[in-house]
């Protein structure tokens, strides 16, 4: 753990940084002292078992969940996130595993949500249209008939794309996607990995939670494992193999491939 | 990793030939006007929709045309198609469009209100009580107000028990019914009237409310404001179109724009044409009914709401993924009650319109299964059931065709019963429209969560 803080300083100040995060729902310990840096323009792949934590870490860090102990620096500056409203404001946007789009609007409308741009209190839609149709092409998302068809209309990789062109419209520097490959086919899912790509090469940096090895090792630059609630391991992803990773995340370290650690929770 | 950008491309090929695969459902899916660039593309993606389930108005015009030709037949003497008459079925319809429009709110959400018809009652009933020169006597703009009020407060009252205490609407606006059914009785007591306020005698209150309905326009007034209308409309559709066009986002190409122009010039002229013509017997009868400016202004106030504002935005976007919206920092509990409020709001217009029609307010008034017919109106306009769906006008389109039904048993001196068997038949077949419709189509109607 350590060696990977010390690594990280060594590589610049990260963008996000957490430590000794703790979080409980009643009597059940969700994260034990968890430690995370996210790099700013790179991929980190947030990896582990069912139940390991990785979407409670991802909701403290979205500010869905209040988090019980732990500091957050953002930009090296400590930060409180209480709410989603905090974390966008600090460039922080999530894309959740179910989307959050609504079928019956259309690609702008969705990627407005919330946020409609008015002109002499109506909605603009002309200036909405024009930056919409702007941040996807930016993201090279070609596929679409129609920036105006309704989401519904998309196929899945289509609606990934534009539930992390919603995201990325805000001069966010850091996303965080929850399982963004589950449910798609082989080519849908090239889509999204090469999207992933893009937003790194626009220098945002990403945070992907997966346990999809294949996804993880081709497009993430660090892993970190967790593993019932505690941080297992962070490094960069050339210091892993398939083997290990998948020793981390079974066993929560490297050479314990019989029995669990004593604390289980 | 060496050439993302290469990559990308064969990526979009692979779903490029992958949509080319089925290009019938792919082009079914849309909306002509947002991938159409020319007429004859226009046509054939609302084809391939029909096709696929996805009608639009169509139903509703060949219902509308059915219904005409069968009731000009049937009819004694043939007086469905008469001036006098087609004048009254559209005061009859704007009653029903009003409430069907009202009832949009509620259905666009997913949820229901069957309060609505004696909630807006007990509102028009609080009005035509209150301007009654033999007691209170107030003018009419406070009278209107008041009862007005009434209904916006009924309609926050359930709005806040379905939203606050997560109760199913149906159960909360079924009590409703009951209550505000109750209370207007209660009110139609008030007064030496027995039950019976009503709007005949000598006071200028009491004449501007029975005029809703019955005043109408001098015939060169009426050519000039729908000269006005169509041409306001008409430019504002032309140079919007065009100007998107130009800017190249996404619209219909110039041909569209002309003919959805015409369209509205067109039946501008028929309806004021129609209206015009003298429909008396012994004097002569003239001039557009007050009603139908009244039905456009709500038709227009609620369009502009529900399309271009940020609360109707909301409204669509909670019918269609609620908790997208949560997400997205809207307020659910505050959009939802104010749903119901301007639902209950657009109901005390309809039932004041329907008072004025019925020249006061009586226990006769069959405001529970104006509901229904409400409820059958909007869907059978194009709005769904099931929320995310619907439009102020599917209300006004679906309310003509509903009126057109119950106008044709009205000349036909069709007993309560076969009245009450034809409502239910009426509602029944909107609901199917609604099922097969949605069933048919991807893009339609939404999955709740």
């Amino acid at each position: 753990m350590t060696a990977a803080v010390a690594q990280a300083q060594a590589a610049g100040e990260p963008l996000l940084k957490i430590r000794g995060l703790d979080k409980h729902f009643g009597p059940v310990q969700a994260l034990y002292h968890v430690d995370l840096d996210i790099p700013p323009r790179q991929v980190t792949a947030l990896c582990g078992d069912n139940g390991a934590g990785k979407t409670v870490l991802t909701k403290c860090i979205a500010g869905i969940y209040p988090i019980d102990h732990g500091e957050i620096f953002w930009e090296g500056r400590p930060v409180h996130i209480h709410n989603a409203r905090d974390s966008a404001r600090l460039g922080i946007e999530t894309v959740y595993q179910d989307l959050a789009l609504a079928d019956n609007l259309d690609i702008v409308q969705n990627m407005f949500l919330g946020r409609e741009r008015l002109r002499s209190g109506l909605l603009d839609e002309d200036s909405m249209e024009r930056s919409a149709a702007e941040t996807l092409s930016s993201l090279r998302v070609t596929t679409v008939k129609s920036i105006r068809q309704p989401v519904a209309s998309l196929s899945g990789g289509q609606r990934q794309s534009v539930a992390v062109a919603k995201a990325v419209m805000w001069n966010s520097k850091l996303v965080l996607m929850d399982e963004p490959t589950a449910a798609l086919g082989v080519v849908q899912t090239r889509m999204v990995l090469d999207l992933i790509g893009r937003l790194r090469d626009k220098g945002l940096a990403v945070m992907v939670i997966s346990h999809n090895l294949n996804d993880v090792f081709e497009v993430a630059d660090n892993i970190a494992v967790l593993y019932l609630g505690r941080m297992a391991v962070q490094d960069k992803a050339t210091n892993f193999d398939r083997q290990s990773v998948v020793e981390y995340m079974t066993t929560g370290g490297l050479g314990r491939s019989s029995g669990r650690p004593a604390k289980e929770g | 990793m060496a050439d993302p950008l290469k990559r990308a491309e064969i990526t979009d090929n692979v779903a490029a030939d992958l949509t080319a695969a089925a290009p019938e459902a792919a082009v079914a899916e849309l909306p002509p006007e947002v991938v159409a660039q020319s007429l004859g593309e226009y046509v054939r993606g609302y084809v391939a929709r029909i096709r696929a389930g996805e009608s639009g108005v169509l139903p509703v015009v060949m219902a509308m045309v059915a219904i005409v030709v069968v009731f000009e037949v049937i009819s004694p003497n043939n007086v469905y198609l008469s001036p006098g008459n087609l004048v009254n079925l559209f005061q009859q319809s704007a009653v029903i469009m009003v409430l069907a429009m009202a009832e949009a709110f509620a259905l666009v959400l997913g949820e229901i209100d069957l309060s609505i018809g004696f909630v807006g009652a007990c509102g028009a009933a609080i009005t035509v009580q209150l301007i009654q020169p033999a007691t209170t006597n107030w003018p009419w703009p406070l009278a209107v107000l008041a009862g007005l009020l009434f209904c916006v407060v009924f309609g926050a009252i359930q709005g806040t028990l379905i939203t606050r205490l997560h109760l199913p609407s149906f159960i909360v606006t079924l009590a409703g019914y009951l209550v505000a059914n109750g209370l207007f009785l209660k009110i139609l007591l008030f007064g030496p009237f027995s039950g019976y306020p009503n709007l005949t005698g000598q006071s200028d209150n009491l004449h501007f409310i029975y005029n809703l309905m019955w005043g109408t326009i001098d015939p060169i007034v009426s050519w000039i404001g729908a000269a006005v209308v169509v041409a306001a409309l008409g430019g504002f559709i032309w140079f919007s179109d065009s100007r998107r066009r130009k800017s190249g986002l996404v619209a219909p190409p110039a041909s569209l724009s002309l003919i959805k122009i015409g369209l509205i010039a067109v039946v501008a002229i028929v309806v004021v044409g129609i209206c015009n013509l003298n429909r008396g017997v012994l004097i002569v009868q003239e001039g557009v009914p007050w009603v139908i400016p009244i039905v456009i202004a709500v038709l227009a106030a609620w369009t502009v709401l529900l399309g271009r504002t940020k609360y109707g935005r909301y409204l669509y976007a909670i019918g269609g993924n609620p908790e997208a919206a949560r997400r997205a920092g809207i307020n659910l509990s505050v959009v939802r009650t104010a749903a119901f409020m301007l639902c209950s709001f657009t109901a005390g217009i309809a039932l004041l319109l329907y008072a004025s029609y019925l020249n006061g307010m009586s226990n006769n008034v069959q405001a529970g299964y104006y509901v229904l017919y409400a409820v059958a109106a909007a869907v059978i306009g194009g709005t769904s059931l099931m929320g995310g769906r619907g439009k102020p006008l599917h209300g006004v389109l679906g309310g003509l065709v509903i009126g057109a039904i119950y106008n044709g048993m009205y000349l036909l001196a069709l007993s309560f019963e076969w009245q009450y068997i034809v409502t239910g038949l009426v509602l029944l077949a909107a609901i199917i429209i609604d099922a097969v419709s949605r069933r048919g189509s991807a893009s339609g109607s939404v999955t709740r969560i």
